[in-house]
């Protein structure tokens, strides 16, 4: 596989930024024409992303997000989304469905699920105190 | 977000006009909450036809509202789901408690 394209960027950890993050990773993945269930699914695995780094990761919206975007050329989209926050306990169980730590919030403790689903991988490492990186990775035109 | 909401016999109609993301999600509750407090009505109908965008957030806020509507013995539907919203609640399995009709 080889790399076409590429973007980084940083981001506060902001409210509102998950909006940002999925439409301009959203538009930087057209040029490997995707249909608009694939752009969608996109689209709503960043949020995901983004919205734990805001909601989980940094509980004062203090902190910084990276995130990363590489384009192949055999029309593979990989995203990372890495923060510097508080990181989780245990990413394997954070991983099942309906596992939140604030169900006082309404959260509904559904976003990897949510992230597993739409895209082909999920891989999930973090580090207690130094943060957490999630990797995401979708074929474009699998169905064609 | 936006809110259109009109009340027709049994039925209370809220046409939500926004994402329903961790932006809007304190808002969208605070404004659904207020309602169910005020108004009597059976059902809560919320009208997605303008909401473009939904993720786990959205999820949560919506499950959140059904339990309040359940105990008191309301009810909670949706309609005019996108394609997105309609793969979300595929995929939570929140099509197996809020009815879309």
């Amino acid at each position: 596989m080889k790399v076409i394209n590429n973007v980084k960027m940083i981001l506060p950890a902001k409210r509102g930024n998950e909006s940002f993050a999925r439409a301009s990773v959203a538009a930087f993945c057209a040029s490997l024409s995707p249909t608009i269930e694939e752009i969608n699914d996109i689209k709503t695995a960043v949020s995901e992303a983004v919205t734990n780094a805001i909601v989980h990761a940094y509980t004062d919206e203090s902190g910084e997000i990276l995130l990363e975007v590489v384009l192949y050329d055999d029309k593979v989209v990989d995203i990372t989304v890495t923060d510097e926050g508080k990181g989780l306990e245990d990413p394997d169980e954070a991983r099942k469905p309906f596992f939140t730590t604030k169900p006082q919030e309404e959260h509904s403790g559904m976003g990897f699920t949510i992230m597993e689903a739409f895209m082909d991988t999920l891989e999930v490492t973090s580090v207690i105190g130094r943060g957490t990186t999630v990797k995401l990775r979708k074929k474009i035109g699998k169905n064609a | 977000m936006e809110f259109q909401t009109n009340i027709l016999k049994e039925t209370m109609t809220v046409s939500l006009i926004g994402d329903l993301d961790e932006k809007n999600a304190r808002e969208v509750r605070e404004y659904l909450d207020e309602n169910i407090r005020q108004y009597d009505f059976y059902t809560l109908l919320l009208d997605m036809k303008k909401v473009d965008f939904m993720d786990s957030t959205g999820i949560g806020v919506l499950l959140g509202r059904y339990k309040k509507l359940q105990s008191k013995g309301r009810e909670l539907c949706v309609r005019n789901l996108n394609a997105q919203l309609d793969k979300v609640f595929r995929v939570s399995g929140l099509y197996q408690i809020i009815k879309a009709v």
